[in-house]
């Protein structure tokens, strides 16, 4: 077993390389740079000098090698360097949006789950009954709707019908609060992207719960136990579930790794201060520093959690082991 | 006699009476409560000196003081400036407008405690104008007549100007001209302040949360007495404009202080009735065409007229006011400032004749002798709605009017500057040409051949010549003068590039903001020390 | 007389090889698979769409009349019109275009490319399987918007570039899904038996594992559609999609959406609900072409 896992560890570690090499020359190849933008961004007259001296400071006007080799160095001594835009360290603007990614993301995963396994099971139990097909319509609306658009149509709604209702319209906080200084106004502001966002993902989870339970429902065992007379719902939570649930634990981690970082779009339409928002911002500014140590957590944050699925796959199937 | 002293008697009384009367119209300012406003864009560090970006200014500004400032209470008035640590008034120039000598206040205080005099003042100036060698100044082009800046005493400071010119003191009114302590800068050296804030404004930095919020808190030791009014201010960031106009629906922020479009004020209005207030104004930007000198047919003048003249600005501010951010017919000057060209002025311009076909006619002409009919455009636009890509969809309408084709290329922010500056791979750009403070000898340097920041690849000698006059000019009605010439050159006879419309400022914000007055320029009047809530 | 029993047929393909009338045929598919028939409707619409817009529309869709921003839907615009006073009907079928151009080329290049890559790593295996596996690592661990994002801001904007950067995350998705069920068919006695009999790989490849997966392919290729049409929509919101004014679903989303959301509702509501429609199409359709080709999942 622990072999297997050395294995996989392993494995991580060409891919990681390959990441960083990959979003490295990716980025160079954008034209234009952070110096540009920032002295002659607005119109307002910016001496070609002072561009290239912030170019200097920032290292720009090196060889791309000398670069690259600078930005591999960053992991050996731990550090990953300066954002180009702000000048803080990296890790200091990571840190903040890291925290609110997760609450958003551990938020919309727990309302995946409540409405995908219970909607999944109900699919998976009464299939090609007319349940069967609202619930399976239900969850395909919501891969179906563009998020944004969930997104702009809640906040709208809610204003419209605050103001309808009370006469003053409400919307939900535009800065983020840490839960434990006020978990009120931390949860009024992050409920509504976790159940659009959750929503989505429910979908998926939705979709899978359901295959992989009928798809269990067929085994043998399964049979041999309604042959021996147990009541369908005993089978279904004894037997049948245990042994589905396994694909569906893997969607929803997969589906979580997602959730950090990929919300790209819905933080911007809830103006969640999250890695997403970060991302499109130091995209949009050439800050190759932050955009490229950004991508490395997101590419670290999902090949871990592939790991974390293969041992799991392994302990409980010992055939992988040994493939 | 009798008769006119009583006369004179009664319109004192009746005077004082309207003015008593004014005075308590005026309700009286409420102190305490914080203000929460919107930014649109992000800050890249905390240094005046060193930034470009309203995301900065905005925030930040307050923690700070400036020598002399655009009127808080008169900021449209883009000639009036007061004293912000120097006292008095702002002075005249002496001998012959090369010396400018200040008093600086006694009162002011750094936020760590220190006193602020005049040594500072003398270290801020030179490291904006004077920067040692590897330290960014991005303004520093403004202050190119400055010979010396020395102190005299403890309170007193003289700037000595190599040549006397109109452009000096609007420079030195430039919100971005942050006054640091001495001490700050020799202790922790120049690159400090991109990353620490010590400053003599009307408040004291808290925190910043990154990409979140900036927070700053009452100076009590405020130099200008009984300022500022509120207790707190609160900066947060909303990139998008939907949250900003949403933020100020649902009361999560008071105001946002660059502007909305006119489709959302409608909106608001119609939501909040008069719990929103709308302050409007010109804005000292302005959007350009800029046609490609080095690219044919664009190398000939007459093309570059057809371009121009195809253009029906009166109509078309019209229409586009009612959806985008521009709105006023205008030379290249701020059309509220005394050096701007009237009505009568501007209809003599090729492009402005309120006779739209005659134009049109006439460009056409000009193209079929030039033998340039039915030429193809490529036209290189930026990526932003507002006010961008609804200027340019309608400049490819008028454009297509004469015959032109055009093929709009719209990218995103980086690549299109990248485009303009770098690559210059277009026909005709948009362009723009947005200042802060207004300073028209300075904001028209655009259109010379050797400016920096002219992307047209070209030029003409004779309005070189021109401004080379302008520059040393004393004399506000030779200025003038020299201008409207300067203008009749690039705009028409050499057309070397083109104005579109000016932009135009609107401000929707809560009615229980008071005290703030809206600006030429989303960068001026962001002190924020005579602002108040009125709840 | 005893007739035994019945073996009862279930499979739609044994249906079809009974030779029933097509329209007997098509009438018990739309009754075994409602959800999928519903989904095949829509698709079928798109696609009428955006082959006969002219056909079916009066206005330019990219003409600019000022005089008419904003309208509210009435007699002469169905569903109003936008900011530059353009009928948002016309824009929404011409929009249909751009969706199916851009669901149709990335789906299908990036799910063959996708299915070349997996085979031939299955089959090849050995240092070829390790080292293209290792890069698929790397690009799936991108999140899509974000590979989507980097792409578009190299290359620039425009609707071919946009093909590009949404193809390129598909492909490691599809190969990797084919190449697991390849690896079950390489071990298959018959491939040994070909491979014994000296027949060339690429006819072994051909002939007997690319049938083989079909069914993960069309699965992923139906998928990919809608993710495509979807994630279109959002690159054009972030300003990185296509660019005005050609007609598409996802940038009057950007445009319009949020900027007149309240005062002119319609320019925001009806392009999302185009996009909806389409992705929900495709998925219907996509789930039921699955649920037909995978045994497993077919009711008794």
């Amino acid at each position: 077993m622990s072999k297997y896992i050395a294995k996989r560890i392993l494995m991580m570690i060409p891919t990681l390389i390959g990441s960083a090499i990959f979003v490295f020359f990716l980025l160079r190849l954008i034209p234009g740079d952070v110096c540009e933008l920032r002295l002659a961004g607005t119109g307002l007259y910016a001496d070609p000098e002072e561009i290239a001296l912030c170019q200097k400071n920032l290292g720009l006007d090196q060889p791309l090698f000398v670069q690259f080799l600078d930005f591999l160095w960053g992991y050996v001594v731990f550090d990953l360097g300066d954002s180009m835009w702000t000048g803080f360290p990296v890790v200091h603007e990571i840190s903040i949006r890291f925290e609110l990614s997760l609450q958003v993301a551990i938020m919309a995963t727990a309302v995946a789950i409540m409405i995908a396994i219970p909607l999944g099971i109900i699919s998976a139990v009464k299939q090609d009954t007319w349940i069967d097909y609202v619930v399976r319509a239900f969850s395909i609306a919501g891969i179906a709707m563009p998020s944004f658009w969930l997104g702009i149509l809640i906040i709208l709604g809610m204003l419209i019908i605050t103001q309808a209702m009370w006469g003053e319209p409400w919307m939900p906080p535009i800065d983020y609060v840490p839960i434990w200084e006020d978990p009120i106004r931390n949860l009024s502001q992050l409920i509504w992207p976790a159940v659009a966002t959750g929503y989505r993902y429910s979908a998926v989870a939705t979709r899978m719960t359901r295959s992989a339970l009928l798809e269990v429902l067929r085994e043998d065992y399964v049979r041999t136990a309604r042959a021996k007379g147990l009541i369908e719902k005993v089978i279904i939570n004894r037997h049948a579930l245990k042994n589905a649930l396994l694909p569906v634990v893997t969607i929803i981690a997969i589906e979580f790794a997602f959730l950090m970082g990929g919300l790209v779009v819905t933080e911007q339409v809830f103006n969640l201060n999250g890695l997403g928002k970060l991302f499109v911002e130091s995209v949009g500014a050439q800050d190759f520093n932050m955009t490229q140590q950004l991508v490395m957590l997101v590419v670290l944050i999902f090949i871990v959690t592939n790991l974390f699925i293969d041992i799991l796959y392994a302990w409980l199937d010992p055939r992988i082991r040994y493939s | 006699m009798k008769n006119i002293t009583a006369k004179l008697a009664i319109s004192a009384i009746v005077g004082a009476g309207v003015a008593l009367c004014g005075a308590f119209a005026e309700a009286a300012p409420k102190r305490g409560g914080t203000l929460n406003y919107v930014v649109g864009s992000k800050i890249p560090s905390y240094d005046g000196h060193k930034e470009t970006t309203f995301g900065m200014i905005h925030p930040i500004r307050p923690f700070y003081s400036t020598l002399i400032r655009v009127n808080p209470d008169n900021p449209a008035d883009p000639s009036d400036f007061v004293c912000d640590v120097c006292e008095g008034s702002v002075p005249k120039g002496e001998e012959g407008g090369t010396k400018f000598t200040f008093k600086i206040r006694r009162d002011v205080k750094f936020h760590d405690g220190s006193q602020m005099t005049a040594h500072d003042v003398k270290a801020t100036m030179d490291k904006i104008i004077f920067p040692p060698k590897g330290i960014p100044s991005a303004r520093k082009a403004f202050f190119k007549a400055v010979k010396s800046v020395n102190v005299d005493n403890d309170y007193q400071l003289t700037i000595k100007l190599s040549f006397p010119t109109g452009s000096f003191i609007p420079a030195l009114a430039l919100p971005f001209n942050f006054i640091y302590a001495k001490k700050d800068l020799d202790a922790h050296g120049y690159t400090w302040h991109t990353k620490n804030i010590n400053g003599t404004g009307p408040f004291k930095f808290v925190q910043h949360q990154k990409g979140s919020f900036v927070e700053g808190v009452r100076n009590p030791t405020y130099h200008h007495k009984g300022r500022p009014y509120l207790d707190g201010i609160k900066a947060i960031s909303a990139p998008k404009l939907a949250v900003r106009v949403n933020a100020i629906r649902g009361d999560r922020a008071a105001i946002e202080f660059r502007g909305f479009p006119p489709k959302h004020r409608d909106d608001l209005v119609k939501a909040l009735g008069n719990k929103i207030t709308v302050q409007e104004s010109d804005w000292n930007c302005v959007l350009m065409a800029t046609p490609n000198h080095k690219r044919k047919p664009f190398d000939d003048v007459r093309v570059r007229k057809a371009l121009t003249l195809a253009i029906d600005r009166w109509g078309g501010s019209k229409y586009l006011s009612r959806i985008a951010i521009v709105k006023t017919v205008g030379g290249i000057v701020y059309p509220q400032h005394s050096f701007a060209a009237t009505e009568e002025e501007l209809l003599k311009l090729a492009g402005y004749s309120k006779d739209i076909n005659a134009s049109r006619a006439q460009a056409k002409k000009l193209l079929q002798e030039a033998g340039a009919t039915g030429t193809s455009i490529d036209f290189s636009n930026r990526g932003v709605d507002q006010p961008y890509k609804v200027v340019g969809t309608w400049a490819i309408d008028q454009w297509k009017k004469v015959g032109f084709k055009v093929k709009q290329r719209v990218q995103p922010s980086p690549q299109f500057y990248a485009t303009l500056r770098k690559k210059k791979d277009f026909d005709v750009s948009i362009d723009f040409n947005c200042q802060s403070v207004i300073n028209p000898i300075a904001d028209i340097t655009k259109f010379l051949t050797t400016a920096g920041n002219n992307y047209s690849q070209g030029g003409d000698a004779k309005a070189d010549a021109i401004y080379d006059k302008l520059l040393r000019s004393a004399d506000p009605k030779e200025q003038r003068a020299l201008i409207r010439q300067y203008e009749k050159r690039v705009l028409d006879d050499a057309s070397v590039a083109f104005i579109t419309l000016w932009w135009y400022k609107i401000n929707p914000h809560r009615s229980y903001v008071k005290g703030w007055k809206i600006a030429p320029s989303h960068y001026l009047n962001q002190h924020l020390d005579n602002v108040w809530l009125d709840k | 007389m005893a007739t035994g029993n019945k073996i009862e047929v279930e499979s739609d393909f044994e249906v079809l090889s009974e030779k029933k009338p097509w329209h007997q045929v098509f009438v018990e598919l739309v009754r075994k698979q409602p959800l999928g028939a519903a989904g095949g409707a829509i698709v079928v619409l798109m696609i009428l769409m955006a082959i006969f817009a002219e056909l079916l529309t009066v206005f330019d869709p990219e003409l600019n009349s000022l005089e008419h921003m904003l309208m509210p839907p009435d007699e002469v615009f169905w569903l109003g019109t936008d900011q530059f006073g353009r009928d948002l009907l016309t824009r929404i079928i011409y929009g249909a275009r751009t969706a199916l151009l851009v669901g149709f080329s990335c789906a299908i290049v990036g799910a063959t490319l996708g299915l070349v890559l997996g085979v031939a790593s299955a089959y090849f295996g050995g240092m070829f399987d390790l080292i293209v596996q290792r890069i698929v690592d790397v690009v799936m661990a991108f999140p899509l918007i974000i590979l989507a994002l980097a792409v578009v801001a190299t290359l620039g904007p425009g609707t071919q570039n946009v093909i590009i950067a949404i193809t390129i995350p598909f492909i490691p998705q599809c190969a990797r899904v084919v190449r697991s069920n390849a690896l079950a068919i390489r071990e298959i006695p018959y491939v040994d038996a070909a491979r014994a009999l000296g027949f060339s790989n690429m006819r072994i490849i051909l002939r007997h594992m690319v049938p083989n997966v079909m069914a993960p392919y069309l699965i992923m290729l139906t998928s990919f559609l809608g993710q495509a049409i979807l994630l279109e929509a959002s690159l054009s919101y972030l300003g990185m999609g296509v660019q005005e004014p050609t007609p598409a679903w996802g940038l009057m989303l950007q445009g319009g959406a949020e900027e007149f959301a309240e005062s002119a509702p319609w320019v925001a509501i009806w392009p999302g609900v185009a996009i909806s429609l389409a992705v929900f199409g495709f998925n219907l359709f996509g789930d039921s072409v699955r649920d037909t080709l995978d045994p497993k999942l077919r009711s008794r």
